[in-house]
C-alpha cells in the first residue's frame, strides 16, 4: 500500500477522473433520479387539478354564469353569482372578527408579554387552535351559535359560517402578528419610550406601523385558505339558491350560498349542468385563492426590500 | 434659561391618556384570551355533547360500527379505523416522496431558477381547496386509476385488503388524494429544515470526501430529522382531519370493510355528511364521534411540538 | 443659574443637583447588578459613567430615566431623587419620567419616518403647541445637523449616514425639551470624525441641558465631561457573578489626573480593564 503510494506519486499522476461505473457513483446518480422523480410527482397534481380546471372551469364561464342563480335540480340554465357574493361576504365577516382579534391577541404576545406564563399559554394554545380540524370548527359554531339561535333568532345564517371561519383564521392572525412585530428591532421601541411615548403610542404609531408587511401578508394568506375551507361551512352558511341581500340584516342573519359548498353540493349531484356549475365554481375559486396566495408573495416581496 | 415647559402641555399625561394606555393593555390581553376561551368552549360544547352517547355507549361505541339511525343504535368503529388507516396509509406514501422531493429543491442538484419554481407549486398546491380537489377526484383520478384497481382486485382477490371488486369511491382513491394534500406540506416543512441546516456542516462533510449523498444520508438529514418528523406529524394531524375531499370520494360507508377497495368512512366524513340532519341521539354519538377525532389530532399535534423541541436541542 | 466650581461642597452640589441617586442597588431577578450607589449628578453639566464591562455603568443609566422598566425581573432598591421626587415612587408614571429625561442610545435608532416626522413624533406626544417647523430646524440645528438635512426633511431618517442619524436622535430628543438628557455610549456605532461632530455637539448642548453620558472611552470622557463617576465590579462572595459598585466620583480633572483611589489609578492609568 505505502509503496503504491509512493509510487504514484513518483511515476504518474494521481487519477482524479470522474469514474462514472464507480459504485458509488452509480448509486449516487440512481438517488438523484428517484428524488428527481418524486420531486416530479409532487408537481404532477398540481399541473392536473390546474389544467383540468382551467380546461373545464374556463371554457363555462360567461357573464351568465357570474351573476346568474342556481338552477333547480334538472334544468340547465344559470350561474353562481349569488355563490360568488355569499363567498365574499362570509369570508369578510371572518376577518372582520378575526383580523382585531388576532392582531390583538398578537400584540400582546409580543407586545406585553414575550415570557409570561400567561403568554406561553396563550401561544401553546395558538398551536393547539391550528392543529383543530376544520370540520370541528362547523361543529362548534352548529352547537353554540346555530342551534341556540343565538344571534337575533336566526338559526343558519352568514355570521355563523364567518364565525366557524374566523376561528380557523384567529392562530394565523396571532401567529404572524407575534411574529411580524418580534422582527421590529428593540431599538425603536426604546426609540419611541425613550421620546416619552406610552406603550399604546408606541404600538400604535411605532412598532405596528414597522411590521405592517408581514402581518399583511399572514392576513391575506389566511383569507386565502377561509375562502377555500368548505367543512365549517356545510352547517353553519348551509347554502341557499336564492341571492342573499347582503347589505341589511336580513341577508347575513339568513342561509347563505358560498361557492365551496356549491361545489360540494353540485359534484355529487347527478345532473351533468349541476357538475358544469361546480367544475365553473371551482375555476373561480382557485383564480380567487391564487392571486391571494400571489399577492401574499407579492407583499412578502416588497418587503424584503 | 426660560421656562420650556409651558408650550409641552402634555409634559403632565391627562388621565384620558392613562386610561386609553391601561385600557389598551387590558384589551390585548382579553384578545388574547379569546384564543383560550374558544379552544376551551370547543372542547366543552363537544364534551358535553357527547355525554348522552357516551353514558349509553361508554368504550363500546370506540370499537363496534353499527351505526344505525333507524334503530337508534350507534358504533363509530369503522370510521375510527376508516380515519387512522386513510391517513397512516397516505404517509406511508408521502413522507418519502415528499422528503426526496425536498432533496431535490434543496440540495443544489439543478438550478436555483428551477428549484424555486417547483418550490413555488408545491406551495401553491398546498393552497387549492379540499372542495376542489374532491370535485378533481371524483370526475378525474377516480375513473383514471379504476383499471388500475381492477387489476389489483383481479390479482390479489384473495387477500383481504383487496377482497372486494372496486366500485367507484372507495378507501384507496381517498388514501391518494390525502397523499396529494399533504405531500405539500411534508415538502415545505422538509425543505425548510433542510434549509437551516448550517452551511459549515455541509462544508464539514464534503470537506472530508463524502459524495452528494453520503453527506445527504449521513450528515444532513441526521442535522434536519427533529423537524422533518414534526413536520410529518403535523401533516398526520392535518390528514386525520382532513374532511371535504375525502368525504367526496371515500364512499361514506357506515359498515366496517377491511378491503380498501370498498367505500369506507372517517369522522370527518361522517361529522360533514350527517352532522347538518341529525337530530336527538344521533347528535349526540356525533359530538363523541367528534370528541374522539379532537383527542387524536391534538395528541399527534402536541406530540409533533414535543419531538420538535425533544430532538432539535441535541443538534 | 449659578455656576459650580470645582472647589464646591457636597451640600452645596446637593442644592443644584439633577439628579441623586441614594443607595441604588439594581437586581436582574435574583443577581444584583450594582448595589449601593450614592451619587449627585449635578445641573447643567456633563457627567461622565466610566468603568470596565460589566461594572453596571449602563444599567444605573438606564434606571434614572426608568427604561430598565423594560427588562424583565429588572427591580431597583433605595431611590433616586429628581427635583425631590422619588422617580421609583409608588405614583410616579414611568412615561412621564421619560418626557423629562430623555434618552440617546447606543445603536443610532430614528423612527422609520421622515427626518421631519423623527422630531415632531416626541413633541407632539408631549403635546407641543408652538411651531412645529420652528422647532424642527431649531432642533436640528442645535444637535448640529440641520445643515445636512434641511434639503431633504421629507426623506427618510435611514437616509442619512450612522452619524447624521445618532444627531438626528439627539435632535429628537431635544425638541422634547427634557431637563436631563441621558446617552448611553452614543459613539460606540460611530467612526471618529462623526465621533467628533457628536462630542462638538455636547459642548453646545451642555448650556441648556444636564447630560449624563456612558462610555467605554476614557479619551471621550476627558473631552466631554466635567464629573466623572468611575464604576468597577468585583466578584460576588459565594456567588457566580460580578456586582458594580461606585468607586469614586469626582471632578474629571481629578479622577483622571489625581485620583483617590487605587482602582481608579489602574483604571485610568490602563493598568487593568
Amino acid at each position: 500500500m505505502t509503496q503504491t503510494l509512493t509510487q504514484n506519486q513518483f511515476e504518474s499522476a494521481p487519477d482524479l477522473s470522474y469514474k462514472p461505473f464507480h459504485a458509488r457513483n452509480i448509486r449516487s446518480r440512481a438517488l438523484t433520479f428517484l428524488v428527481a422523480f418524486f420531486a416530479f410527482i409532487a408537481v404532477i397534481p398540481l399541473i392536473l387539478v390546474l389544467g383540468y380546471i382551467l380546461v373545464q372551469g374556463s371554457s363555462k364561464i360567461s357573464l351568465a354564469l357570474l351573476t346568474q342563480l342556481p338552477p333547480p335540480p334538472g334544468l340547465e340554465e344559470g350561474g353562481i353569482g349569488n355563490a360568488i357574493i355569499g363567498t365574499l361576504v362570509v369570508t369578510a365577516v371572518a376577518a372582520l372578527i378575526a383580523v382585531p382579534v388576532g392582531v390583538g391577541g398578537g400584540v400582546f404576545l409580543a407586545e406585553y408579554s414575550r415570557s409570561g406564563w400567561f403568554a406561553q399559554f396563550i401561544r401553546f394554545g395558538t398551536n393547539v387552535l391550528a392543529g383543530v380540524p376544520s370540520i370541528i370548527a362547523g361543529v362548534f359554531i352548529y352547537g353554540t351559535i346555530v342551534t341556540s339561535r343565538i344571534l337575533f333568532g336566526s338559526a343558519y345564517s352568514a355570521v355563523a359560517g364567518g364565525m366557524a371561519l374566523a376561528v380557523l383564521m384567529l392562530p394565523t392572525v396571532i401567529k404572524t402578528t407575534d411574529e411580524g412585530l418580534k422582527l421590529v428591532p428593540e431599538d425603536l421601541r426604546r426609540a419611541a419610550l425613550g421620546v416619552g411615548a406610552s406603550r399604546f403610542v408606541t404600538v400604535l404609531r411605532i412598532t405596528l406601523p414597522a411590521a405592517l408587511t408581514p402581518i399583511a401578508t399572514g392576513v391575506v394568506l389566511g383569507i386565502a385558505r377561509a375562502a377555500g375551507e368548505t367543512a365549517p361551512l356545510i352547517f353553519t352558511a348551509l347554502f341557499s339558491q336564492f341571492w342573499s341581500d347582503v347589505l341589511t340584516p336580513d341577508g347575513i342573519f339568513n342561509s347563505i350560498a358560498t361557492l365551496s359548498v356549491l361545489i360540494y353540493n353540485f359534484a355529487i349531484e347527478p345532473y351533468e349542468f349541476h357538475n358544469e356549475l361546480a367544475w365553473a365554481a371551482s375555476f373561480v375559486l382557485v383564480v380567487l385563492i391564487l392571486a391571494l396566495n400571489l399577492f401574499s408573495r407579492w407583499l412578502a416581496g416588497v418587503a424584503a426590500k | 434659561m426660560s421656562d420650556p415647559d409651558s408650550r409641552y402641555l402634555l409634559r403632565s399625561r391627562t388621565p384620558a391618556e392613562k386610561l386609553v394606555d391601561i385600557s389598551f393593555r387590558y384589551i390585548a390581553i382579553a384578545m388574547a384570551s379569546v384564543v383560550a376561551i374558544v379552544l376551551f368552549s370547543i372542547l366543552l360544547v363537544v364534551f358535553l355533547g357527547s355525554l348522552d352517547s357516551m353514558a349509553r355507549y361508554g368504550w363500546q361505541f370506540l370499537v363496534t360500527s353499527d351505526w344505525n339511525p333507524v334503530d337508534d343504535q350507534y358504533g363509530a368503529g369503522a370510521a375510527i379505523y376508516g380515519t387512522l388507516i386513510t391517513s397512516l396509509l397516505a404517509l406511508i406514501i408521502a413522507v418519502p416522496m415528499g422528503v426526496g422531493a425536498a432533496i431535490f429543491i434543496t440540495e443544489n442538484i439543478i438550478p436555483r431558477q428551477i428549484r424555486n419554481v417547483i418550490g413555488l407549486m408545491v406551495e401553491l398546491l398546498a393552497a387549492i381547496p379540499s372542495v376542489v380537489l374532491g370535485v378533481w377526484a371524483i370526475f378525474v383520478m377516480e375513473p383514471f386509476i379504476r383499471p388500475g384497481l381492477e387489476l389489483l382486485y383481479e390479482l390479489f382477490y384473495w387477500f383481504p385488503l383487496f377482497s372486494t371488486p372496486p366500485m367507484g369511491p372507495g378507501t384507496i382513491p381517498a388514501v391518494l388524494i390525502l397523499v396529494v394534500m399533504i405531500l405539500p406540506i411534508i415538502t415545505a416543512i422538509s425543505r425548510d429544515c433542510l434549509n437551516q441546516v448550517p452551511t459549515e456542516l455541509r462544508q464539514a462533510a464534503y470537506g472530508v470526501g463524502t459524495t452528494r449523498w453520503g453527506a445527504i444520508i449521513n450528515v444532513i438529514l441526521p442535522a434536519a430529522i427533529s423537524g422533518i418528523i414534526g413536520g410529518v406529524m403535523l401533516a398526520l394531524g392535518r390528514a386525520m382531519g382532513e374532511t371535504m375531499a375525502v368525504t367526496m370520494i371515500i364512499g361514506n360507508s357506515n359498515n366496517f370493510n377491511v378491503s380498501l377497495l370498498a367505500p369506507g368512512n372517517t369522522i370527518a366524513a361522517m361529522l360533514a355528511n350527517q352532522f347538518g340532519e341529525a337530530d336527538g341521539s344521533q347528535v349526540s354519538s356525533l359530538m363523541y364521534a367528534a370528541f374522539v377525532l379532537i383527542v387524536l389530532t391534538l395528541c399527534v399535534n402536541i406530540f409533533a411540538r414535543w419531538i420538535v423541541k425533544r430532538l432539535s436541542l441535541k443538534y | 443659574m449659578t455656576t459650580l466650581t470645582a472647589s464646591q461642597t457636597s451640600e452645596n452640589q446637593n442644592a443644584v443637583s439633577a439628579l441623586s441617586l441614594q443607595n441604588v442597588t439594581i437586581s436582574y431577578g435574583n443577581s444584583e447588578a450594582v448595589k449601593n450607589v450614592y451619587c449627585e449628578i449635578p445641573r447643567g453639566k456633563v457627567t461622565a459613567l466610566i468603568g470596565p464591562s460589566g461594572c453596571g455603568k449602563s444599567t444605573v443609566l438606564r434606571s434614572l430615566n426608568r427604561m430598565n422598566d423594560l427588562i424583565d425581573g429588572c427591580s431597583l432598591k433605595g431611590s433616586i431623587l429628581f427635583g425631590g421626587i422619588d422617580l421609583y415612587g409608588a405614583k410616579i408614571d414611568p412615561v412621564e419620567v421619560r418626557r423629562r429625561i430623555g434618552m440617546v442610545f447606543q445603536q443610532p435608532n430614528p423612527f422609520p419616518k421622515s427626518i421631519y416626522e423623527n422630531i415632531a413624533f416626541g413633541a407632539r406626544i408631549n403635546g407641543y403647541s408652538g411651531d412645529f417647523d420652528e422647532l424642527v430646524e431649531r432642533s436640528l440645528r442645535q444637535a448640529a445637523v440641520w445643515d445636512e438635512c434641511k434639503d431633504k426633511l421629507n426623506e427618510s431618517g435611514y437616509s442619512l449616514s450612522g452619524g447624521q442619524q445618532q444627531r438626528l436622535c439627539i435632535a429628537r430628543t431635544i425638541a422634547i425639551q427634557p431637563e436631563i438628557i441621558l446617552m448611553d455610549e452614543p459613539c460606540s456605532a460611530l467612526d471618529p470624525i462623526s465621533t467628533l461632530k457628536i462630542e462638538e455637539t455636547m459642548h453646545e448642548l451642555k448650556k441648556s441641558f444636564t447630560i449624563v453620558i456612558v462610555t467605554h472611552n476614557m479619551q471621550q470622557a476627558v473631552r466631554v465631561s466635567d464629573m466623572t463617576a468611575f464604576f468597577n465590579a468585583e466578584a460576588v462572595e459565594g456567588g457566580t457573578g460580578k456586582v458594580g459598585y461606585l468607586v469614586e466620583f469626582n471632578d474629571t480633572e481629578k479622577i483622571f489626573n489625581a485620583p483617590q483611589q487605587q482602582a481608579t489609578l489602574d483604571y485610568v492609568s490602563g493598568r487593568f480593564g
